[in-house]
């Protein structure tokens, strides 16, 4: 019965976060004018409950990935996803962000997932606007389903703390 | 276009000229090293010379240059390929300095040839300061030294890298990572 009580609970949170994400964009290179695309009216990214880009880590639950990612910004990416409060989503907004895209050299990373842990990937070189809608749609039914990469791994903590509870 | 730059610098320093080309209407002219910063301060101080702006500093790799015309057949009368020589002591770079005058509205370029094993030159950064960071970068893509100049650190990349990476040796895609995921397996 509690069990059922708790997952009931969950899943209204859960329906809260998906419309109600807070994005940092991590904007780096020319995605970013398709970001600003999506999120001015014309596309209109507050339809989906996304609108509020939060320009600090700590506030924002969803870190957009926009735009190439070279080995000297790894550190600083990895940080400020690690400055984001759980649970946290990642997008890697077009193909640089998710593959290096057509860099194959010295100072680009090849997909921003050798530093963190991405739940979407948008193709493109730059992803149409529908292709990031579509994206955020994917990634509202993930968090629905509780198998974000950080509610995954929230859930896999939880449950090795039980055992070693129990084991004591 | 500044022939009479050529001209000028041909009577006042006619054995450190090594070679002079025209490119697309810029003049090159190609100089002896150790008399670079002499060349360099006539240019700037003369009146009749008068470079103010200094436009760009780069490299070029010769190792894999070979002498190819416009449609990509052998160019018999463009300079031979790059030859090693026995102890490595080719003329593997050239320094490029390009150089603008905006009184007299003329343009040149500069050029330095160095050893791979003695790739350094005097600095002009301290006659155009301008040419700071295009020095360092210089430095950071090539590995060539700039003596004299203030501050020669990489200016791009971080420190922790090694090798030069727009040198013709430096392997294509190889990546010097800084920070990989912890949970990632696998070699990347």
């Amino acid at each position: 019965m509690l069990e059922l009580i708790t997952s009931k609970l969950e899943d209204a949170a859960n329906w809260g976060r998906k419309f109600s994400l807070f994005s940092y964009p991590f904007v780096t290179a020319c995605c970013g004018m398709e970001f600003m695309s999506v999120a001015a009216p014309k596309y209109d990214i507050a339809r989906f409950g996304a609108e509020f880009p939060r320009f600090s880590p700590r506030q924002s639950d969803l870190l957009m990935i926009v735009g190439t990612i070279t080995e000297k910004q790894g550190p600083a990416l990895r940080r400020v996803w690690e400055q984001m409060a759980e649970p946290k989503w990642v997008i890697a907004f077009g193909v640089c962000a998710s593959t290096g895209g057509f860099y194959q050299n010295y100072h680009a990373m090849p997909g921003a997932d050798q530093v963190v842990p991405v739940d979407v990937y948008i193709p493109g070189c730059p992803p149409r606007p529908e292709q990031v809608l579509d994206a955020l749609i994917m990634l509202q039914d993930r968090i629905q389903r509780r198998d974000g990469h950080s509610q995954l791994r929230l859930k896999r903590e939880k449950i090795t703390l039980a055992a070693a509870n129990a084991e004591e | 276009m500044a022939q009479k730059v050529v001209d000028a610098l041909k009577a006042k320093f006619g054995d450190a000229i090594v070679a002079t080309a025209s490119a697309y209407g810029d003049e090159v002219v190609t100089v002896k090293r150790d008399k670079l910063t002499a060349i360099a301060t006539f240019l700037r101080d003369d009146p009749a010379m008068a470079f103010d702006v200094p436009v760009f500093v780069t490299a070029i790799d010769l190792l894999d240059w070979r002498p190819i015309g416009a449609r990509g057949a052998p160019d018999p009368a463009a300079r031979p390929a790059y030859d090693p020589g026995e102890h490595n002591d080719g003329l593997r770079f050239e320094v490029c300095f390009q150089l603008r005058s905006l009184a007299h509205r003329h343009r040149l370029r500069l050029k330095v040839q160095l050893k791979e094993t003695d790739a350094k030159l005097p600095s002009l950064t301290p006659l155009w300061a301008g040419f700071n960071w295009q020095e360092r970068e210089t430095f950071d893509m090539y590995g060539i030294r700039f003596d004299g100049h203030p501050d020669l650190r990489r200016i791009y990349l971080y420190d922790e890298f090694v090798g030069y990476p727009l040198r013709k040796d430096y392997p294509k895609d190889k990546r010097q990572p800084l920070v990989r995921r912890p949970d990632l397996v696998g070699d990347h």
